[in-house]
């Protein structure tokens, strides 16, 4: 198993190299230019604005500027916002934990509603229950995430006026009501991803199940007496499970996605609205490094992905 | 001469094209059937709607702003007292040509990729997969967001704002979405290559290019023709989610997702100003699903329905 993952982490790096390649070569071409409001500035000197320029290594050549970007990156040195002034890894540190308790709530949630849908649709295939999960899935996923926000922005709190539309970080309260604001605040947010996300799991479940369902050791363990449930879910949702982590991952970066437009809709203060707010304001190294911050965690959620795959399959670590 | 009586004309079973035999499969998913209807209908209002609804979509008329659905206005109005209808039936235009185009640079990229890479048996099939997997794990709204944030002004420059804009949209959505085509590709030429009828061209003296155009690339189309019915609702919902961030096309040009962007201050008073586009998006990506769905179960020779 450790001989497993160590493999696993050596894929990770040529492609988290290949990522950053990407990034750094798409922002080398920006048209932005950090300096320019200096340059404009009547007060500073232009040799200053030279001097600086030089300083921070903005007239090198573009393969310097990426060794030296990337050998700052590992080094924890992740450069500073002109616009926030500060710098970019404690920005994002602040932010980085209130997107990834979205993300992973959504994720909680979808998957407390795709297992037992899907499961319990595929043992009873094409039934009334199947036939009307399949097209509430259908409706699931073609509904995009900013069109349900505003949804139930509407239902939940204009017209019942229920919770509340925007996050905040700072509630003033303390004990039990703080817990209940922050988890009715964060509940619209969730629903939204966590639905979206359910919609296409459901499927995958319902079809890997099924595809497991009619094989001989289902059958076997059966015949040999056991119960339905022990049947369902010791014998056939393990080997279901395998293809439905692919999938999963398979889907991690459209996740994402969908948490930048949820972060958005509901003002959450996480890096996804972080992301649009320094494209608008030009402020190139956070936008660099939220995009790299969500390849990262995109490459980080597929090795998690491979870790359980092993653990459900253990015949593929031997491979 | 089992397989003599099967064929006889006495049979039982009817035989028919290969178009009328996916027709029949077609029909038989109702939820397909309505899709294509109501895409068909989407596609018509879309398409004639500025013939029969003669509204300019700029005209602005401050003593009808924020007005819910009435006679002379069957949408209602945007806070300029623009009418709705006309706007979202132009930015339907835009949203359904910005969905094909971006299929079709996807599907054209991704079957290129798929077929050298199934064809190839040597490094440059490792190599390609390597950049698809790459391509895979890249963070895509981010990247999209950032692609058309730096090359939005100098494709403005030389094509106009709205051209420029939908040159670039096609391009970077179709460019980050072709991944599964070339999957999809590849395997089934890996499979299909290796088939005897393939054999049999190749013994014949067929060139690999004649081997790839006319015998395996029919044969591996079906599933590319899903993947790409499936890609033009993802580009659909991919245009809107820019225009929705305020990063798609510019501010005057009333695609469904701008609509959205606009009418998301108003939605205590003025809730149907979000709902018709939203709706629209919707349908047109649901029914675009479902007639997915029924190519998938159509175009599935192993599947016996």
């Amino acid at each position: 198993m450790s001989q497993f993952l160590l493999r696993r982490l050596l894929i990770a790096v040529p492609s988290l190299l290949g990522i950053s390649l990407v990034l750094f070569t798409v922002l080398a071409l920006a048209p932005g230019d950090p300096f320019s409001e200096l340059a404009t500035n009547p007060n500073v000197p232009p040799e200053v604005g030279l001097a600086l320029r030089a300083k921070f290594g903005l007239d090198d050549p573009i393969y310097l500027r990426y060794l030296h970007w990337l050998v700052a990156m590992a080094q924890g040195d992740w450069g500073f916002s002109f616009v926030s002034r500060m710098n970019v890894d404690s920005l994002i540190l602040q932010r980085l934990p209130t997107t990834l308790f979205v993300i992973g709530s959504s994720q909680v949630l979808a998957l407390l509603i795709a297992i037992p849908v899907g499961v319990y649709a595929a043992t009873r295939p094409y039934s009334l229950f199947d036939q009307i999960a399949n097209v509430l899935a259908f409706i699931g996923f073609s509904l995009p995430t900013f069109f349900t926000g505003i949804l139930f922005i509407l239902i939940f709190s204009i017209r019942l006026d229920w919770l509340p539309f925007v996050y905040t970080t700072d509630i003033h309260a303390t004990g039990v009501h703080w817990l209940i604001e922050e988890v009715r605040q964060a509940i619209m947010p969730v629903m939204v991803l966590g639905l979206f996300q359910a919609a296409s799991m459901t499927r995958f479940v319902r079809s890997a199940m099924l595809d497991v369902i009619r094989l001989d050791y289902v059958t076997a363990a059966r015949a040999k007496g056991l119960g339905q449930a022990r049947v369902i879910v010791r014998h056939a949702m393990r080997n279901a499970m395998i293809p439905v982590v692919t999938l999963i991952a398979l889907q991690i970066p459209a996740v994402f996605g969908g948490a930048i437009v949820t972060e958005q809709i509901f003002r959450i203060p996480g890096i996804g609205s972080l992301l649009i707010t320094s494209i608008l304001s030009n402020d190139t190294p956070v936008v660099m490094a939220v995009t790299f911050v969500f390849a990262c965690l995109v490459v980080l959620f597929n090795l998690i992905a491979d870790v359980l795959y092993g653990w459900l399959d253990p015949r593929i670590t031997l491979r | 001469m089992d397989g003599l009586t099967l064929a006889s004309p006495s049979a039982e079973r009817r035989t028919y094209s290969p178009w009328r035999e996916t027709w029949r499969r077609y029909r038989r998913h109702k939820l397909a059937v309505v899709g294509a209807f109501l895409l068909l209908a989407l596609v018509a209002a879309v398409v004639l709607g500025p013939f029969l609804w003669r509204v300019a979509i700029d005209d602005i008329d401050f003593a009808a702003t924020l007005q819910g659905p009435s006679l002379a206005h069957p949408f209602g109005t945007d806070d300029l007292g623009q009418d709705l209808l006309a706007r979202m039936i132009y930015g339907g235009r835009i949203s359904l040509a910005v969905g094909l185009a971006a299929m079709m640079v996807s599907v054209i990229v991704g079957t290129l990729i798929g077929a050298l890479a199934g064809m190839s048996r040597g490094a440059l099939g490792h190599a390609l997969m390597w950049l698809t997997d790459l391509f895979l794990s890249l963070p895509q709204l981010p990247l999209l967001l950032l692609l058309i944030y730096l090359f939005r002004d100098g494709l403005k420059a030389v094509f106009g704002p709205e051209g420029g804009i939908f040159i670039l949209v096609v391009l970077v959505i179709g460019g980050l979405r072709w991944m599964p085509v070339a999957r999809l590709v590849r395997a089934q030429f890996l499979s299909l290559r290796e088939k005897e009828f393939v054999e049999a061209a190749r013994a014949l003296g067929a060139s690999q290019a004649r081997q790839v155009i006319r015998h395996i690339l029919p044969n591996a189309l079906g599933p590319v023709i899903i993947a790409g019915t499936i890609d033009v609702a993802a580009a659909i919902i991919a245009e809107s989610t820019l225009s929705f961030l305020g990063l798609g096309f510019p501010p005057d040009t009333p695609t469904w997702g701008r609509l959205l962007y606009d009418a998301k201050d108003y939605l205590d008073i003025a809730a149907h100003w979000a709902l018709f586009p939203g709706g629209a998006i919707f349908i047109a990506v649901v029914s675009i699903n479902f007639v997915g769905d029924g190519l998938r179960d159509a175009l599935d020779a192993r599947k016996v329905i």
